[in-house]
Formats: C-alpha cells, structure tokens, sequence
C-alpha cells in the first residue's frame, strides 16, 4: 500500500489486490485506485500462468496440440477440444459422423453444466453464501464421474480427436446421465431458492457492474455476460456448428446488464443445457465415431477462423497453414481474456467489495487469459 | 466489399475467398478510416471486433495484421489483412472498438507491432522486463532459456541450441539427451 496526495488534497489510497487472493479465481491481480471505499480507477496485471500456448502450437503436431489446449480452460476442456478439432476439420474439408457429433454436442453441454455450477458455487462463496458452493460441487461431482467413465479424465478430457471421437459410448452411459438429467433441473430450483429471492444476495447483485449493450458490444464481451445486457447473440445460434441447428433450446438474455441479470442468464443456460442433453440422448443414431482421417494431417495451405460458443463467451481459433504437420500460426481467440477487459468499466465507481462479484460475475479463467 | 472497394479504391489489394470465408487485403496506411468504414456503413455495420492478430513472415520481412469483424446485426464476418514490414508502425484501431486496446498489447507483446496513437501500449502477458517478442519466428527460444539459466541460476543448462534458430530453418528436433 502507498499514499499518494491528490491535486485536491484529498487521499487517494493503491491497493493491489491479488496474485494470490482467493476471489481472483487464479492468479489475477488488480491494482485498485481507491478514494475510501469507492473504486477511481483500476488495472488488470495478468499474466502469472502465461505458458506459450500459440507458440506450442508451431510445434507440436496437429493432432498433438489438442491435450495443451485443454489445459487453457481447464474446466471447459470439452469446449476448447471441441473448438480446435472442428476448426482443424473444415480446413481439411472432413466432416464428423453424425453419431460423433451428438457424443460432441452431449459432452460439451455437460461440460457447461460443470463450468456454470462451478462459477455459481465460486460467485456465490465470494458473496458470502457457503451452501450453494457445497449443493454445486455435489451435481458437478456427477457429472465428472460421467466423464471418467467416458474416458478416463475428469478435468483436462481431451475427448475428441481431429475427425471425430475417439471413444464410444460405456455401457450404462445413457442411463446414467439420463437418472442425472432428470433430477437436475430441480436441482437448479433449488439453488435459486437459495439465492433468487435472498435479500443479500440482490443487495450485493442487483445493479453491480452494470453495461449497457452498446458498450458490451463495443468491448467485444460475448456469452453470457453479453447476453445479461440484452443482446441475443449465441454461437449456437447465429453461426450453428456441430449438430446445435437440429436441437430445440432457448437462449435467455437478461435487460439491465447487471450481476443479477448475468446470474439469472446463467442459470436459465444450465436448463437449457439439460436440455439439449435430454434431445440428443433421444437421437443419438448409430453408425461410426470417426471419419477417415489420415494419420498424418496437411491441411492445404492458407487460413481459416472458426468459432464456438464455450461457456465464458465466442472461443476462436484462428489457424495458419502452410502445409506442414505443424500449424504456422495457431491463434486462439480466449472469451475470457476480451472479457476481462470490461472489468474497468463496470468497476469504476463501485465499493471495492463489488470488484470481487465483478469478478465473478464474469467467470473468468487465468488459464485461458494468460495461455 | 463493393462499398468498400469504391470508397477505398487506392487502398484496396486484393479480395479472395478460402473454404467459403471472405477476405480482404488493404493497405496499412488508412487502416483507421477503413475500419471507421466498416463500422459504421449501413450495408456492413461490422460493430464487434472478434480478434485482432498478426502472423509473421520473416522471408519477406513482414507481419501480416488480421482482423476478424463480426456484425451482431446483420450476422456476417469478414476478415481484413494487411502487411506491414517489421520495423513500420501502424494505426492503432483502438478508438474503433475498445476491445483492440488489449488485442493490440497482446500482438505489441508477442511479435513487437508497434501501434501510433494506442492508449497504453505496454506488455501485457510477459513481464516488462522480457527480452524479445515469443511469437516471432526469429525468436530463439532455447537461446532464451540458456541465457536464463545462467543469469538467474549461474550454471549451464546443457541445453543444445543454435544461433538463428527458426523453425523452418531447423534441423530435427534434437533433444538435450542426445
């Protein structure tokens, strides 16, 4: 901490916040200017978990860098896997079976549930309420147990392979993830009982790091903490990949573009996520789980940007082939990085108590930002 | 594009399509006003910038800048390009859309683009005091660690590296136990 004095004598306190606080969520930190309590102006310093991920991308084999990128998001691999496998896919005009693409559609929307309950469980434990952190561990808890099952890993998957999946289904899969998705929506009820109406909670949520969606545009915020402002944009939606254009689900988008908004966004997502989960059990048809690809992968010379809908915002990839078994640029487009961004902007202002359900209302992931 | 083409005819290089994505080509000097362009023409309102990033070809000495522009509005993408020789600067888009504050550090950081008129053009992801730009293709990186390693531990760390080491220069990859 340092005082400094002001033009108008009065004291403007620095506090650096972070590397190593808890309600970072990693290794963030923020160097907060502060007049009392209240927020003047601050700055993100990141990059404590930077490991050259782009640059392992030039030389590590195609097929080789997936398992890496899974350690970007690392508790969305499925996402990220998915993202870099359908990206390298159109470059070599090779399109997953269809049975392959329901495991994918299945496993990623899992792997939402998973991410969003373990942001409500660490939001809502940074605002003070403990219970909701305990009911989200025990759902996401299922869910991993389903991916152990599947293939091994619970965290970092690495589920699909360029071409399809490397995989089929265990035995007793459908089953168990059916008993799960049955119960889960109550589950989700029963987590807004918990927050929806409690009196703290809209106290510490409702008009917090409001941005209206002209600005959340303009600072290039996507997924759900643009969504909270009222613009309907979804991957899913707007530019359909896998097989999201034959499934039937709702995108909900809040109005003011606050903390509550992007909190009821979220939790109408995990919904929606059962249930999709629930229409493609339905149609899952049989046939193969991988397109023939060969082992060793050139993609034809030139570049290509793909992206899809993780559950933190827009996942880009954009790869640069020049023909060779490595990518010569391999650039991924990180949500949280472009959406840590706006963190000044909702801050400003705010007690610096708010900085902290900023944070998580963002649902950030060092991993990803600093790659 | 057509727009584009007749507002910025002495600007414009070349536009393809590759596996069914459109691209343009432009030249560096009027990039802002291009971008302005972009924005805000009624038949393109491209309102969120996606990414911003630079590839690099050292044969030709040469970055290649690429920005993704997506319209929520109108639902369709394009990609810009343009080259800059490695010792030039660029305008920074940075008062287009907000978002390329950090984008720009991040390319600043990692292949040493230099942006005029940027609001804070500093390192973003490495510590401030790093030598080099990682992203380069020049940029050697067992040299780096070597050096590393003797500085801040004072010993030799036995890894084998050459001097230019580029990766389509290099020989087989050679692991420190051979």
């Amino acid at each position: 901490m340092s005082k400094t004095e002001t033009l108008f004598d009065a004291s403007e306190l620095t506090v650096s916040m972070g590397p190593q606080h808890p309600s970072t969520h990693g290794v963030l930190q923020v160097k907060l200017k502060l007049d009392g309590e209240r927020v003047l102006d601050l700055e993100c310093v990141i990059g404590f978990l930077h490991r050259g991920v782009e640059k392992l991308g030039e030389v590590q084999t195609w097929g080789q860098f997936v398992p890496t990128l899974d350690r970007m998001d690392y508790i969305a691999a499925v996402s990220n896997c998915l993202g870099y496998c359908e990206t390298v896919e159109k470059m070599l005009g090779v399109t997953a079976p269809p049975r392959a693409q329901y495991i994918r559609v299945l496993m990623t929307e899992l792997n939402r549930i998973t991410s969003h309950l373990l942001w409500l469980g660490t939001h809502a434990i940074d605002l003070g309420a403990i219970t909701t952190f305990l009911y989200c561990f025990r759902e996401r808890e299922e869910i991993l147990k389903i991916f152990e099952n599947y293939c091994g890993a619970r965290l970092t998957t690495h589920m699909f392979r360029i071409g399809g999946t490397q995989y089929e289904l265990y035995e007793g899969f459908h089953d168990q993830v059916r008993k799960f998705i049955a119960d889960f929506p109550k589950k989700v009820d029963e987590y807004e009982t918990l927050l929806t109406e409690n009196r703290i909670w809209l106290d510490r949520t409702k008009n917090v790091g409001v941005i209206s969606a002209k600005d959340a545009i303009d600072l290039g915020l996507t997924g759900p903490a643009l969504r909270g402002s009222g613009v309907n944009f979804d991957l899913r939606k707007a530019k359909p990949y896998c097989v999201y254009n034959e499934l039937d689900f709702d995108v909900p988008v809040g109005e003011v573009g606050d903390t509550y908004d992007r909190y009821l966004v979220r939790m109408e997502e995990m919904r929606q996520s059962a249930r999709i989960v629930t229409q493609a059990l339905d149609r899952i048809p049989d046939g193969p789980i991988m397109a023939k690809v060969s082992k060793i992968i050139k993609p034809p010379v030139g570049d290509i940007y793909h992206s899809i809908e993780s559950p933190k915002g827009e996942l880009g990839y954009y790869l640069v082939s020049d023909g060779a078994t490595c990518a010569y640029r391999a650039r991924v487009r990180p949500p949280s990085f472009v959406n840590l961004q706006s963190l000044r902007k909702m801050c400003i202002g705010h007690m610096v108590a708010d900085v902290v359900a900023v944070i998580g209302t963002l649902d950030i992931v060092l991993g990803e930002i600093d790659r | 594009m057509d727009a584009l083409k007749a507002k910025f005819e002495t600007q414009f290089v070349k536009a393809t399509t590759f596996l069914g994505q459109n691209q343009v080509e432009v030249k560096k000097a009027l990039i802002t006003e291009i971008m302005e362009f972009l924005r805000d023409d009624d038949g393109c309102k491209f309102n969120y910038l996606v990414d911003e990033t630079a590839v690099h070809w050292p044969k030709n000495e040469e970055f290649e800048l690429v920005y993704i522009l997506y319209s929520i509005d109108k639902g369709h993408t394009l990609r810009v390009k343009t080259r800059i020789k490695e010792w030039e600067t660029i305008e920074s888009v940075a008062s287009v859309w907000t978002t390329a504050d950090w984008l720009e550090r991040e390319v600043y950081d990692m292949f040493g683009v230099r942006y005029a008129n940027h609001p804070n053009l500093k390192r973003i992801l490495m510590p401030e005091d790093w030598v080099g730009f990682p992203l380069r293709k020049d940029y050697n990186l067992r040299l780096q660690d070597v050096e590393w390693v003797r500085k801040h531990l004072g010993i030799d760390s036995g890894q084998k590296y050459y001097v230019g080491e580029a990766r389509h220069e290099m020989p087989d990859y050679i692991t420190p136990q051979d």
